[in-house]
This record gives structure tokens, C-alpha cells and sequence, in this order.
């Protein structure tokens, strides 16, 4: 989130979007109670299903499952077209007065230097700026040059007229052009509009870019930085923010750093490509202190056995070969046979990823399986035969499983990162059962093992493993404090004020903000981000001082948030130029008081830069300001563009209809053993959706008996419409099957999801609870993700878990 | 309990002692905050120390899919299309409404089974529970229900062993949206009205409190969209009352009732005097079983209106 829970009350208007708050975040959705309550706020619900949270919103609309994209891009055609921006914020926080290079094209589909066999853009040097001789980007704040980004955007989106974008989403038109106009209504500045979103915009094949889309509606709205504003990914798991701020992706460094590639042999090379210097005048760049960060990082990993003289360790790094290994691609890879062994945390892929069968069948050809999970899953069950549910020959499965039963999250302290960014410690409520111990534990037992065995045989490559740090009182089990005194990050030696030459940080003592971390190896801190959780006051993710001066529910003294303890990200951005708030009485966050920046939340800025001194509000980008062209960070192109979801109900992009190969995202993650197994619509007519119900939390409540009382048995849901055409009535039991697969279940038939009307054609919406599986207290269910199509956001490698076909019969 | 007041007590003539005047407390549900997250119905069960069975999904998210006795509270979901084509869910808790007068305490024959405290809590002890079911014909609002295991009647007590120390019910305590509130009764009509002016300024002209007078009023209350339609809400009465049934069973069927009863225990002494003890057939016994489960659902399957 760029905003956080409470702070949802601050809004106008919510717009639920991509996502089910009420179902999958029911406490968290006290907020917008709040806001509608206090704030006379709005909720607006756009979904292919009237959902639990539809039943308390104010409007609901329809749309069909995967073209959000076309959604919002109408709306940001809408907004253009009639003004309905806020215009100062646009101008002056934004990318629209930036010039884009000549050689920056779209056409058909497509942009510029697309490679039809790669399935990507190789060469993406013209998706930027035109520099002028000092290396700073070009501006026409007049808005009029014809390639300022927004004359570009504004072209762009004149394709998404309200007749097209309601014939390719199915929401009907005037109840499309009835939410538009609450939205655009939040384009006054000091009215608020916050986006709630999940799953529902992360899982398609084209997710990253959906929620680029609501960004560029927040920016355009200048809703981004406010009060009640922001872009908020509603986290499915309490600690997966945690997960990615400590960059547990295979091509991530902790803190949002990246692993270098293998063409990166350079260190100097690698810390100046991320060291970002500022593309106008006067600007921040905070990334220019990236190797502050990252030698930090590697001073917390290995102390002394990193220096000045071995590049700090650069080349124990791991280099990518391949782009990722994300959790598609290692799958394919052990799919193919070309893995061994598999450790598996805190993760059931046989349930959680898409394709059963494929991981089925790749999970057979391991030597070994290692699950660390608190509980029985379906994936440490795979090699059972479960009767129809689980039907495998498991004497032809080789593979050894070995369980390690960990502790859950209530039988350890630590703390966990919600959704809003908040570090939240936790202590313990119990001890654990049995054999079952911390992840952490078990990790550092396995890490003695394999250093004991470099030390004693040697091997190709033992530097990275030998000279870990690892300096904990009990090595085989650090306890959370240490570990989290590690992340905030520790003065090695005194630290010295550059003009008094005061010693400021005594070696040993811990930091209190990223500002203290230096590239010459005198800090250490695992995850920049993070510094200033843990500091000589002591623990801050453990206060619990709720007191809210200002009644704008940022509550400072609530643990502790991250970056710096800002609730807000990007507040500067909630004043004027001349550093006032757009709106003093209900929106004021932060200000200049004439001589700092002070306020309600900790400011995102520089607290003595003056408005005069023209920084700009984005200090993380390079160009100061927010971008609508995301110049090269996209692997699909600068702006969000509709495509079809891989399986696609109507089976052409009206978009381009006549251009098959822009039919769906030319640049998705997917391998082509799997584009075989796509179906059509000839042969499964209805869109289908996967989601998650209140009464259970992914696979695991199931083994919980009041969560299996609540929900016992599985389910699907379809419309009456529909129902009617193939007569299944309620509590009939169906089969729902996709081109890789069928389940069985009970039918929900509802007037909660209506036909639509796409394209010329009628399209059912089939709803799928994931839940199910077999084990587990709950009757015994399919695996959902039998049906799911294994293909990936080309960004995020996420699955496309919300939009593929199926087709529907009467058991 | 003992810091509760009785201030009525089924078939009992002798008047309770009202040691001091207790406020009126009362549950307000307002249904448009309601998202039907059943967290209530988990609450009670965790509170009261109940577990049903993993029972089946029958085709609606309802779960399960009626009150039974060891569910004392569920989630009713109901569709309704409006005249505008709008679609609405309207989701109602369900359970106990604690009737100012209620059908059960006056249809129930066993001294002390049923017992209304001062503040308005109708209560069941199931230590003078005979299991005749009367209670649930009594009741308007189709509560009670009689346990397979003990074959003893249940329903939600408010929590009146938390109420009695000053917290409040489970359900309310976990209720993540503010859906469920809790206080004296005025204080609940109060908060309501702010409620309903504010579903009024949304669109819902007949939003209104639901506090049926046909019963004295309830001291568990909603909020409602549509005030002038509960029926909407999977079947809640329009006016519910007492069975006319129950009041002739108290006011004239009664005596006769009991000199019936009276004759019959007559009878049994004789017999057993002169034949000795019953031998109780199985089949006797499954035929006593009270009210017949599928015509209580039938019921549910017409209020809930073509699920």
C-alpha cells in the first residue's frame, strides 16, 4: 500500500477494484465502514461477481474477468477528454511535460522493437526521454509538444471510447459512465478517491500492468500522496509484504536492490547502472545512494571477510543467467527433470500453482521433497492416492518426502509487515507441539551441515558459504531480536559527523535511519529499508501507543512503518507547490512551515528543502516525478495496453481484431509445452475466476474444524441465467473442466453473476473458491488449480489465476 | 448469572423479586454493514463452548444451513432484485431476538426451563429443559431447537454469563465491521437512528429500525434497508406475534392440560402399580422425536425465496 489500513477513513470515495476487501480482508474492510461513516464516503465495487463486498457498496458494476486494462484506460480517456484531472498536480508532480525520444512508436498492438520469435522487446532504448546536453530529460510544460508523454497518452487512450471499453468489459454503459463520474468527481484536489485492490489485478497475464493503469487514474486524479488516497494491494498472507521488502524472489537483494545479471561482472559497472543520478535539475534520486545500501548489506552477510579490496564480496553474488527463477520457470525446469531436489516453505504448490497435473508430474520426477510447513499440505501428500481427488499410481513415484514440522506463526516472536507497511512485532501465545520447531532453526541447522561439508571436502564454489557471518549467541538457533537488531544494521565503527568530525554512531551501537549507512564498509544493515525498526531506544516495531494528535489516524507511535516511519509514501505530494495543503481542514498531512517540512507524518522529502528549491515530490525516481511512461520498466511497453486474457471467451482483441498476435500479451511469461495446452472457446465457452472465501485462509484453515463447519464442502458458482440454459439448479453437483483438467462440486446458483454482453457475444462468468483439496478436516475437494492455465505476468511471473475457460455440466 | 436479576419465570405463579431496576440492554445488527462473515457465528461457537457438525454446502453460502443446537446463531443470505433491476444481498444474522414477551417462556410447561432476567435476556436452563419443544412452536421467530444429544432445547443466550460481568456478547466482541453493537436499549435506538438517516441519505428511503411490537418489542434489533419488507431478509416476520395456540394453551387449555396430565401420571401409577415398569420400543422413541427436520427446512427454502 502507499497508504495504509486507517488510513482508508481519509477517503471520499473507495473504489474496490481487482479485489474482494469485504471477503478476503474483513477486518481491514472496517476502514471503509469508517470512512462512509465519518467521511460520508462512497464505495464503488467493479467485479465480474456482485461479491460480499458488493452487498454493502453504494454502486456496483459488472466486468468481465481479465480487461480491467480497457477499464481503466476508458476512464483515463474520459478524464483527459473532459478536463476531470487535477491539472496543477499533473503538471507540475507528474511525467506529462516530458518529451519521449523520436523513435518511440505504437502501432497495431504493439510498440516499438517487438521480436515475434524472443515473445518480448529485446531493444526498449527509445522508450525514454530526450535529453538535452547535460544529460537532463527535455520538458514542455505547455503540455503541447506532440511526444510529451501527455500528448502521447492522451493519443494512446482515444481508442478506449465508452462504446468500445463497455463492449470488451460488458458493463453495461450508462452504469460504466455513472462510476466514472463518482471517480472523476475525486479529481478536486483535497477529494480523495483510494483504490483497494487484490489478486483480482495481480493474477493475469497482463496484472502488472493493471495496476500501472490504476496508478496512472490515481495520478491523474492527484490522488497519490493524499490522505484517503493511494494505490493499496491488499496483502493475501500477513507477512508477504515482509517477503518481497526482503526480497525473497529469486532475483531480488533485500530492500528492493537487485541480484546483477551474468553479464555483470563489473562492480563498478553494477552500482552505477543502480546508483541513478538525477534526470532534472535539482532532484533527489534517492537510488544514488544504492551503494551505501548494498555495501551494508554485504558488511551485515559477512562482516569481515567483505573489504574495499574484494569489492565487497561482488563476486559471491549470484549472477542471473536466466532473467529469473521464478516459481513458473522452476517449475517448468523440474517438470523437464532437470531438478533434483526441492525445498519447499511455507508454500503447497501442488495446490497454490497453477496446472496440478504439470506439477504433479514435476514433483514425481524430484529425488527429494523437503516440506516445512506447521501442517500437512496437499503438495507433502502429493504421492497419496486419494480416491478422484488425488489419483496418482504412487508406486510409481519415487521421490522421497521428508516433513519438518515448523512452528506456526503464534508459537514464535518476530514481526510481521502488513499490507500497509507497518513492522508489527508479535510475541509468542504458546509453545509448539511436539518436533516442531522454527523455520529458522531448522535453516540454521541445515546452513552448519553444508559449511561443515565445504569446510572438511572443499568444493567448486565454497566463499559465499564459508564466510557467512554468523555471529549469534546460539548458532543453531538465532532468536528473532538478534536477527532483527541485524536488519535495522549497526555502526562497525564510530561514526563521525563529515564537518565536525564529531563522532556521531559509536561502533557497536545500532543505527537510527537509512541516512546513517555509508558505502565504505564503516555500517552494516540487511535491509536498508528496515533501519530505523530497531534502534538504541530499542525495539520500535513493538510500540503500541495508538494516540492520533491531528485525528488523521496516522498514528506515529503504532510500531513502526517503513520507509522511516512514514505512513504516507510520496506525502509531499498531499501540498501545493508552494508547500500548503491541497486541503487544510481534512487532507492536511504534511507542510512547509516556512522554515522545514513538518506535519501529521513523517515527510517524504527532504525537511529543509524549500518549495522554492523546486524539488519535486517522487524522490525515488530520478526525474522527481511520477511516471505515466514507465519509459523501460515494463517488459509489455511504457503504457498499460488491453490485451485478452491467454484463454479468452470471445476469442479476438476488439482492439485489433484483426491481429491474432496481439490477441493477448505478446510479452507473458509462458513456455511452450504449456501454449498447447490452452483451451478455446468452441470447446469451454465460460470465463472463469478463481478467488478466496471469508470462512477460510487459502489450504490451511480446512484443518480447522469451526473454518470446515463454516465452509465444509466445495463449491462453484454460477449465474441463473445460465443454470437455467443447462439445468443445474442449486445443490446439484457439477463438473467443471478445462482444457488441462476437471473438478467436480456442488452448484451455487446465483443472480449475483449476471450474462454479459462482450463483443456480440453472451459470456457466463463460472466462480471457483480455491480452497479445497485433501487433507484436512472439510470434506475432501479437487484441487482448484487442476483447471488454471500456466502462464504468467512477463513482470511478476504471477499465474493467471482469474481468467481462463471452462466449460460446465450436469454430473 | 447470580448478579441477574429474574424477573419472569415459565409456569411459575409466584412473582420473581426485583431486587433493583436493571436498564433494558439490547444487540442492534444493522444489515447494511453486515459483509456475512459469519466471524459471529465462529465467536459463539468459541465462546459458548459449541461445535456442529462439518455438515454440506447445499447450493448457498449459508453454512450451516440453519440454526441447529449447536449453532445458536447463522448467516442468512437472501437475493433480492430491486424494481430498478438492481441487485442486493441482503444478509441477516440470525438467532434469539429476546422478545420483551416472549412465545417461548409463555408456551413452556416445565417450571424455570425459560426465564426472562431484568435487562431483557431470555434465557434457557437446560436443567429443567423437559424437551417437549413447545418453546419452538412458541417462538415467532423460529428459534429454539431441541439437541439430538440430550434432547434439550438451545438457542443464543445473548451471552448473558459475559453480560453479567459487564462485556459484551461474543458476537459482538468479534463483529470486524462494527455490523454488531451492544447497550442499553435506548442507546441502541439512538445509534440506529443515526444509522438510518444515513441509509436514508444513500438512497434507502424506508430504511428503519426493526423492534416488532407484535412481541413487545425485541432486545436484539436491526437496522434494514427495506423496514417496510423484513420479509426480504430470508423470511424475517412482518409482525410477528404469539401463536394464538400458545395463548390458549396458557389461558384455557392449560388446567385442562394438566388435570389431562394429571389423569395420564393417574394412569402410568396404576399401571406401573399393577404391571409394572414400560419397555419403550425403539420405534416409539424415534417417533417422539420432535419437529421434523425437512419441514423446517422447507420452511427456510420458502422464506429464502429460490435459492
Amino acid at each position: 500500500m502507499t497508504n495504509h489500513w486507517c488510513d482508508i477513513k481519509n477517503a471520499n470515495l473507495v473504489l474496490v477494484m481487482g479485489g474482494n476487501a469485504a471477503e478476503a480482508h474483513p477486518c481491514g474492510f472496517k476502514w471503509v465502514t469508517e470512512a462512509k461513516a465519518h467521511n460520508q464516503a462512497k464505495l464503488l465495487v467493479v467485479d465480474p461477481r456482485f461479491t460480499r463486498t458488493a452487498s454493502v457498496a453504494d454502486t456496483y458494476a459488472p466486468i468481465r474477468t481479465g480487461t480491467d486494462i480497457a477499464f481503466l484506460g476508458g476512464l483515463i480517456h474520459y478524464l483527459m477528454e473532459h478536463g476531470r484531472i487535477q491539472h496543477e498536480y499533473v503538471r507540475n508532480y507528474t511525467d506529462m511535460p516530458f518529451i519521449v525520444q523520436r523513435g518511440f512508436t505504437f502501432e497495431d498492438g504493439l510498440f516499438n522493437g517487438y521480436d515475434a520469435d524472443k515473445r518480448a522487446y529485446p531493444d526498449k532504448s527509445s522508450w525514454d526521454y530526450e535529453l538535452d546536453d547535460d544529460g537532463y530529460a527535455r520538458v514542455d510544460m505547455t503540455l503541447e509538444h506532440p511526444r510529451c508523454v501527455y500528448q502521447l497518452m492522451k493519443k494512446h487512450y482515444s481508442r478506449y471510447t465508452p462504446e468500445m471499453v463497455s463492449s470488451i468489459c460488458g458493463t453495461p454503459l450508462k452504469r460504466m459512465m455513472k462510476v466514472w463520474d463518482d471517480i472523476a468527481e475525486t479529481s478536486v484536489p483535497g477529494k480523495t478517491m483510494t483504490i483497494l485492490y487484490a489478486l483480482g489485478w495481480t493474477q493475469h497475464s497482463v496484472g502488472s500492468q493493471m495496476i500501472r493503469a490504476g496508478a496512472m487514474l490515481q495520478l491523474l486524479l492527484g490522488n497519490i500522496g493524499m490522505p484517503g488516497g493511494g494505490v493499496n494491494a491488499l496483502r493475501g498472507h500477513s507477512n508477504i509484504q515482509g517477503l518481497t521488502d526482503l526480497g525473497l524472489l529469486s532475483n531480488l537483494l533485500p530492500g528492493y536492490m537487485t541480484l546483477p545479471r551474468d553479464e555483470e561482472q563489473s562492480y563498478e559497472d553494477y552500482i552505477a547502472s543502480r546508483a541513478q543520478q538525477p534526470l532534472r535539475p535539482g532532484q533527489m534520486s534517492y537510488w544514488q545512494h544504492y551503494e551505501s545500501f548494498h555495501v551494508s548489506l554485504m558488511k551485515a552477510w559477512y562482516g569481515d571477510a567483505v573489504t574495499e579490496d574484494n569489492n565487497w564480496g561482488y563476486d559471491w553474488l549470484p549472477k542471473l543467467d536466466e532473467p529469473l527463477y521464478d516459481v513458473l520457470k522452476f517449475f517448468d525446469m523440474m517438470y523437464e527433470g532437470k531438478v533434483n531436489g526441492y525445498f519447499c516453505q511455507g508454500f503447497n504448490p501442488i495446490s497454490a500453482f497453477p496446472n496440478k497435473a504439470k506439477i504433479s508430474a514435476a514433483l514425481s520426477r524430484l529425488k527429494y521433497l523437503v516440506v516445512m510447513d506447521p501442517l500437512k499440505t496437499e503438495t507433502s501428500e502429493f504421492w497419496q492416492n486419494v480416491d478422484e481427488y488425488n489419483d496418482v499410481d504412487t508406486a510409481n513415484i519415487q521421490t522421497t518426502v521428508f516433513r519438518l514440522p515448523t512452528t506456526c506463526f503464534a508459537e514464535e516472536d518476530g514481526s510481521l509487515v502488513n499490507s500497509g507497511r507497518w513492522l508489527q512485532w508479535h510475541w509468542k501465545g504458546g509453545e509448539p507441539p511436539g518436533e516442531a520447531r522454527p523455520d529458522i532453526t531448522i535453516m540454521g541447522g541445515m546452513f552448519h551441515r553444508l559449511r561443515d561439508l565445504y569446510q572438511r571436502e572443499g568444493g567448486v564454489f565454497p566463499e559465499p558459504i564459508i564466510n557467512l557471518d554468523w555471529s549469534y549467541q546460539r548458532p543453531d538457533e538465532p532468536s528473532p531480536d538478534e536477527v532483527a537488531k541485524e536488519f535495522n544494521g549497526y555502526a562497525i565503527e564510530d561514526l563521525r559527523n563529515e564537518d565536525s568530525d564529531e563522532v556521531e554512531v559509536s561502533a557497536g551501537k545500532q543505527l537510527s535511519g537509512f541516512g546513517q549507512l555509508r558505502a565504505d564498509g564503516s555500517t552494516a544493515s540487511g535491509c536498508w529499508l528496515f533501519c530505523g525498526s530497531w534502534t538504541e531506544e530499542g525495539n520500535q516495531m513493538a510500540r503500541r501507543d495508538n494516540a492520533d494528535p491531528y485525528n488523521m489516524g496516522q498514528t506515529l507511535g503504532w510500531a513502526w512503518s517503513w520507509p522511516a516511519n512514514r505512513r504516507i509514501l510520496y506525502n509531499r505530494a498531499s501540498a501545493d507547490v508552494a508547500g500548503n495543503p491541497w486541503d487544510s481542514d481534512d487532507k492536511r498531512l504534511v507542510w512547509w512551515d516556512g522554515s522545514k517540512w513538518t506535519g501529521t507524518d513523517v515527510p517524504d522529502f527532504p525537511v529543509n528543502s524549500a518549495p522554492e528549491e523546486e524539488m519535486s515530490p517522487f524522490i525515488m525516481n530520478p526525474e522527481g516525478v511520477a511516471r505515466f511512461f514507465a519509459r523501460d520498466n515494463m517488459v509489455e511497453g511504457p503504457f498499460p495496453e488491453h490485451y485478452e486474457p491467454f484463454e479468452t471467451p470471445i476469442g479476438r482483441n476488439p482492439l485489433n481484431p484483426d491481429k491474432p498476435e496481439v490477441t493477448s500479451n505478446p510479452a507473458a511469461r509462458v513456455f511452450r509445452n504449456d501454449m498447447e495446452l490452452f483451451g478455446n472457446a468452441e470447446e469451454f465457452p465460460h470465463a472463469a475466476t478463481t478467488y478466496r472465501l471469508t470462512e477460510h485462509f487459502h489450504f490451511w484453515t480446512k484443518h480447522c474444524r469451526i473454518n470446515a463447519i463454516m465452509q465444509p464442502e466445495q463449491f462453484v458458482e454460477i449465474g441463473e441465467v445460465m443454470g437455467n440454459e443447462l439445468g443445474i439448479k442449486a445443490g446439484d453437483r457439477v463438473r467443471v473442466s478445462s482444457n488441462r483438467g476437471y473438478i467436480e462440486a456442488v452448484a451455487v446458483v446465483t443472480k449475483r453473476i449476471k450474462p454479459l454482453e462482450v463483443d456480440g457475444k453472451t459470456v457466463h462468468h463460472v466462480g471457483i473458491p480455491l480452497h479445497w483439496g485433501y487433507v484436512g478436516l472439510a470434506k475432501n475437494g479437487y484441487v482448484t488449480n487442476t483447471l488454471t492455465p500456466f502462464v504468467g505476468d512477463g513482470n511478476t511471473q504471477t499465474p493467471e489465476f482469474k481468467s481462463f475457460l471452462v466449460n460446465v455440466e450436469r454430473v | 448469572m447470580a448478579t441477574q436479576d429474574v424477573i419472569a419465570r415459565s409456569a411459575t405463579t409466584t412473582p420473581s423479586p426485583s431486587v433493583r431496576e436493571q436498564q433494558d440492554v439490547a444487540k442492534l445488527i444493522d444489515t447494511s454493514l453486515c459483509i456475512g462473515c459469519k466471524a459471529c457465528q465462529v465467536a459463539c461457537m468459541e465462546w459458548n463452548e459449541v461445535r456442529d457438525e462439518i455438515g454440506s454446502t447445499v447450493g448457498v453460502y449459508d453454512n450451516p444451513d440453519d440454526l441447529t443446537a449447536d449453532s445458536w446463531t447463522v448467516m442468512r443470505f437472501a437475493e433480492h432484485e430491486t424494481d430498478e433491476g438492481d441487485l442486493e444481498w441482503l444478509i441477516r444474522k440470525d438467532g434469539c431476538m429476546h422478545c420483551v414477551e416472549p412465545g417461548c417462556l409463555e408456551a413452556c410447561p416445565s417450571p424455570g426451563a425459560i426465564i426472562q432476567y431484568a435487562n431483557g435476556i431470555v434465557d434457557f436452563n437446560q436443567d429443567n429443559c423437559i424437551g417437549c419443544g413447545y418453546c419452538i412452536t412458541g417462538c415467532p421467530f423460529d428459534v429454539p431447537r431441541l439437541s439430538e444429544k440430550d434432547n434439550k432445547a438451545y438457542k443464543c443466550t445473548l451471552c448473558s454469563d459475559r453480560v453479567s460481568v459487564g462485556l459484551e456478547p461474543a458476537c459482538v466482541k468479534t463483529c470486524p465491521t462494527g455490523a454488531i453493537v451492544f447497550g442499553s436499549k435506548d442507546d441502541m435506538k439512538e445509534h440506529a437512528d443515526g444509522r438510518i438517516a444515513d441509509l436514508q441519505s444513500r438512497g434507502f428511503d424506508n430504511a428503519g429500525l426493526y423492534d416488532p411490537a407484535g412481541v413487545g418489542g425485541t432486545h436484539v434489533m436491526y437496522v434494514l434497508h427495506h423496514a417496510d419488507k423484513p420479509g426480504l431478509y430470508s423470511g424475517l416476520p412482518q409482525d410477528p406475534s404469539i401463536s394464538p395456540m400458545v395463548g390458549a394453551w396458557k389461558g384455557l387449555t392449560k388446567p385442562l392440560a394438566m388435570l389431562a396430565m394429571g389423569a395420564t401420571a393417574l394412569a402410568g401409577f396404576f399401571h406401573y402399580v399393577r404391571v409394572g415398569p414400560n419397555r419403550v420400543e425403539e420405534d416409539d422413541v424415534d417417533d417422539a422425536t420432535p419437529p421434523p427436520a425437512a419441514e423446517r427446512d422447507e420452511r427456510h427454502d420458502a422464506d429464502r425465496g429460490g435459492h
